[in-house]
Order: structure tokens, then sequence, then C-alpha cells
């Protein structure tokens, strides 16, 4: 009692000395939470308190192991919103990531229990070119941050594609995400309204060993040539270094319809051809393991190629090296709908420094000739600009405004 | 032994005394939460466009002396009331001022929320928008002040209009 007396007058450490008693009660809180399984104890919820570093030179849902669970929620600004709205809607904002992000409520959050649990949160921003003009006038919008080029295989629908901000928010938890969404949506309406939203998922976590090739629901395993965040050119593929946007990196979202009804005509053979990879372990054709490099001059006995000169993996695979993006797919399911037995598909999303160098030619390659697209609709597309993390003390995108 | 132990509480003695000179002196000067004794943590205010809003967050007392908070000011409103939400005779909930202000206690804290005690702006001279940073400058009863800064977020809630029923 006395001692404590003594050290009195100092404020600011003393506080610090209570955040450390806190963590310990903490500590203590996760122990209490054990469940005993007749002695094997089990830690029901250590992964749930698992968090991610919002601050830091990137944006924190990108360089990781993606969620179970993701969100994606793009956000059109009303006519009129203005530079200094810009700032203070991505102030709130990027309050509202950082405190989520550490397992706290957003300030005025009248739900904070939701905050106990972030199990890995992450909230990443785009921008959209609305955004940017506003802020840094048109003649600064970069020639990549627009539509993409119309495709033939395009159905777009305006309801999936375009938007001015971008939330990214992923969770390894779904209720999680539910919240953090609606708690940033909610500081979102005084500046915009909501033009889509896509929730999607991936395998539940604890069922695989994190980091597995995610298997889309054609039953593919999708994304096994992907570069992998801690590998060596990890950070050549994906961060900028020009300007308000170095640290930061350039995105693209495509909502891909899955005809799985249609799918369903196709043996086994055909679905495999189509791809050019198996579907038990997502090995190419011509190998046994998933990681095995195709060989794409492999002939059958009849001397065919053994991979198709029209399969997915032979068309998205370039002779440039410097082609190459980071993808996050998730998938979608609507449920069953009309006479289709599922309305499902993909969110595809990617990462690259350079959209124009390293997407828009594969993008190309694939939209001009893939046998896969018989059975996949692009019916969403967007482009953003993800700018880089934000230091202690800065708004996500603060550069941006310098 | 016994010689040992006086020298140590005398010490300790003098350690109390200082803090508590530290504590009275600071609290004269404005616009240093560290010194004041008082930390505004979580701070917030309701965005509105005219008329009433109200601050919350927590005001944690790092010092052994209570601390009275007496009156208020803020860029965004001439009178900042400080305020109640008690159960009156008949169960209404119902806003008052805090009768003696806000005694924040010693070495403990003093929970801002809506629903419950707040700080209320009355007659906003303009509109508080969300991410707006708005100054308050709160009186002590030794004269002294403090200041704070909280930003401002939109809120369905705490609307110091409406008086919740029973």
């Amino acid at each position: 009692m006395s001692l404590d007396k003594a050290s009195r007058g100092v404020g600011r450490r003393q506080l610090l000395i209570g955040g450390a008693v806190a963590a310990v009660g903490a500590a203590a809180a996760v122990g209490a939470d054990r469940l005993d399984l007749g002695g094997d104890e089990v830690l029901v919820d250590a992964h749930g308190r698992e968090t991610v570093r919002f601050h830091g030179a990137h944006q924190p849902g990108i360089a990781i192991t993606p969620q179970a669970h993701q969100s994606l929620v793009a956000v059109q600004l009303d006519p009129g919103t203005g530079r200094d709205d810009v700032r203070r809607l991505l102030s709130v904002l990027t309050d509202d990531a950082r405190a989520m992000m550490a397992g706290k409520p957003a300030l005025a959050d009248p739900e904070p229990e939701f905050a106990r649990i972030p199990a890995r949160l992450t909230v990443t921003f785009g921008f959209g070119p609305g955004l940017v003009r506003i802020v840094r006038g048109a003649q600064d919008v970069p020639a990549w941050l627009g539509p993409l080029p119309a495709y033939p295989i395009d159905r777009l629908r305006e309801e999936w594609s375009g938007g001015d901000l971008l939330l990214q928010v992923a969770s390894d938890d779904q209720v999680t995400v539910a919240h953090a969404v609606r708690m940033l949506v909610k500081d979102t309406r005084s500046f915009g309204t909501v033009r889509w939203h896509q929730a999607g998922f991936r395998r539940a976590y604890g069922s695989e060993k994190p980091g597995t090739t995610m298997r889309n629901l054609l039953g593919q395993v999708d994304g096994t040539v992907n570069p992998r965040p801690g590998d060596a050119s990890f950070a050549d593929v994906v961060w900028r270094d020009d300007d308000w946007l170095a640290g930061g990196t350039t995105m693209v979202v495509r909502r891909i319809e899955m005809l799985q009804d249609d799918w369903d005509r196709l043996d086994r053979h055909g679905r495999e051809l189509s791809v050019g990879r198996t579907l038990d372990v997502g090995a190419p054709l011509t190998g046994t393991r998933e990681h095995d490099e195709p060989d794409f001059d492999a002939t059958t006995p009849v001397g065919f190629p053994v991979i198709p000169e029209f399969s997915h993996i032979r068309r998205a695979r370039s002779d440039d090296p410097t082609q190459v993006m980071f993808r996050r797919g998730y998938n979608y399911d609507l449920g069953p709908r009309g006479e289709m037995a599922s309305d499902a598909g993909l969110i595809f999303t990617c990462f690259q420094r350079d959209l124009e160098h390293q997407y828009l030619p594969i993008q190309a390659r694939l939209a001009e000739l893939d046998l896969l697209n018989q059975w996949t609709v692009p019916i969403g597309s967007a482009v953003f600009a993800i700018p880089p993390g934000a230091a202690e003390g800065e708004f996500v995108g603060e550069k941006m405004f310098g | 032994m016994t010689r040992r132990r006086w020298t140590t509480v005398a010490l300790l003695a003098a350690a109390t005394f200082l803090a508590a000179c530290g504590s009275t002196t600071t609290q004269t000067q404005t616009g240093d939460e560290d010194t004041s004794g008082l930390e505004f943590t979580d701070m917030w205010v309701k965005s509105a466009d005219e008329g009433m809003s109200a601050a919350f967050g927590t005001i944690v007392n790092t010092t052994d002396s209570d601390i009275t908070i007496v009156s208020g000011t803020s860029a965004a409103s001439t009178m900042v009331e400080l305020h109640e939400t008690v159960a009156d005779e008949t169960g209404t909930m119902v806003m008052r001022e805090k009768d003696g202000g806000f005694v924040i206690p010693a070495g403990g804290e003093y929970v801002l929320a809506p629903g419950a005690n707040h700080l209320m702006l009355m007659d906003l001279q303009t509109p508080i928008l969300a991410g707006d940073e708005v100054k308050f400058s709160l009186d002590l009863d030794d004269g002294s002040s403090v200041e704070f800064t909280a930003p401002a977020k939109d809120y369905t809630g705490a609307d110091e209009q409406y008086m919740p029923g029973e």
C-alpha cells in the first residue's frame, strides 16, 4: 500500500504497470476457459484471442495465411463528398480497425463483447478511382485504377462491380467478421452507401493444415502456383515503391460464378483435362504431387499433349517469369436458387505491384482461350489501389493527402 | 532491525508527502492530463447536426486523492453539463445535472456511457461530424482545468432527447 503511494506522480508509468497487470489477468482468463476432456486439456479460445498487428509498412490482410472467412464491402461515396470528408471517414475507420484487430471494441461499439475474439481479424482498405479523384484530383488517378478491359467472357453486373472504398474484413471466426463489418459499415453511412458485399469462405480453421491450397467449389485445388507470404519473391510480386502507394499494392476483385450444374455433366477425366491438374491432390497431369512442375511438352502415346493447350494451367502460364500475381480467393455460396442446386462461385482476388504488366496479360490469355471458361462466368469486377499500412498515429491512406 | 524499519517508513512518508504536493501543484496547470492526475481513455462524442450531443469515455484518476470535475466547456458548445441518468420515484430513467459534479475516485476511474453518466453538450454552435476531433476543457474544484480531445462518431443510441420510459 505504502509502496504504491511512493510511486505516485508517475502517472503514465503507472498506467503501463496497470496494463501489464491486465495482460496477466487476460492470461488467467484463458486458463479459466480450458475445457476438461477427461485429462486432455484443450485451450478452448486460444486461437480466438490471436491478433494480427494493424500498424506496419503494409496493410495487414495480404501477406498472411488466409483466414477462414472474408467479407468484401464496396462503398460508394455520396455525391459531393470532399477531401476533408474522406479524411474524416478514413480516420474513423482506421481507429475502428486498429481497435478491433487488437481485440478491443471500436469506440462507441454498443456490443463490445464481440471484440474479445478477433481470431486473426484483419481489416484492409482499398481505394477505387472515385476516392482517389476526390483526394488527389483526376490527373492523379493512375491509369490502371479503373474498370478492367471488357473481356468477351464477361457477364458483369453493376451490383457486383466498381466501388470507391473497399473494406476487406477477414477472420477465422464468422461471428467476428459479421460484427466487424457491421461496425465499419455503420461508420461509413454518413459518407456513402454500400454498393456491394461479397461474403466468402474457405475451410474452417483447424480443418486442414494452415496454408493448404484451397479447393474451390468445382472441386479443384485452386491456387497452387502462388507466391507465399515470406517467400523471397513475395515482396517483388506485391509491394509497390512509388509515392503515396509505396508499401501498397493493386488489387483486382472478380466475382466468378461457377456453373456447377453444367460441371456435373462432365466426367472426371474431362474435368482434369480442363484444368490440367488432377482433382485429388491437384498434381499436374504430368506429375504426382501438387507442387510438381508441369511438363507442357509431354505427349500421350498418340501424340497429344498430356496437359492440353486449352487447359487452364497451360493458358495461365506465362513465359515471362515476372508476370506473376498473388491470389487470395474465397468461395461463395448463396445456396440453391430455382432449378439450380447451388448459386455459387469464387470471389477471386489478387494483388500485384504492377497490374498492367503482371495481371492484364494473363487475364487476356485466359479470356481468349481456357476450357474452364465454359463453367466459369465473371459476373463482377473491380480494381482498387491498396495504400500502405498506417504508422502509429496515422490513418490509412494519409500519405495520399500529402 | 527496528531502526532500519523506521527509516523505511520515514522515507515512504516523505514520498507520499511529495506525491501529494505534486498532485496539488500540477493540477493548477491546464491541458496536460499527465500532470493533472486525470487520464482520458476511449473518449468519443456523438455526432449531431444541431441541438444537443454528449461525450463518453473513461476518466482515470492516477492520484491518491479524489478529483472533482465541476463544469466544462467545448469548442462545439458553450454549455457543457455534467449529467447522470437515474431512476425517478416512478422508476423512469431521467437525466439530470449531477450534484457536486463528477468525483473521480483516488486511484479509480469514472465511466461515462450512453444511458449513464455523460458530458452533455447543449445548444451546439456548429455541427459535429463523424471523424471531427472535438476539444473539451473541464474545470476542477480547485480552480484548475484539464483538456482532452474526443473523436466524433455516428451513434444511433444516446439520443439525449429521448427519455426511456418504463
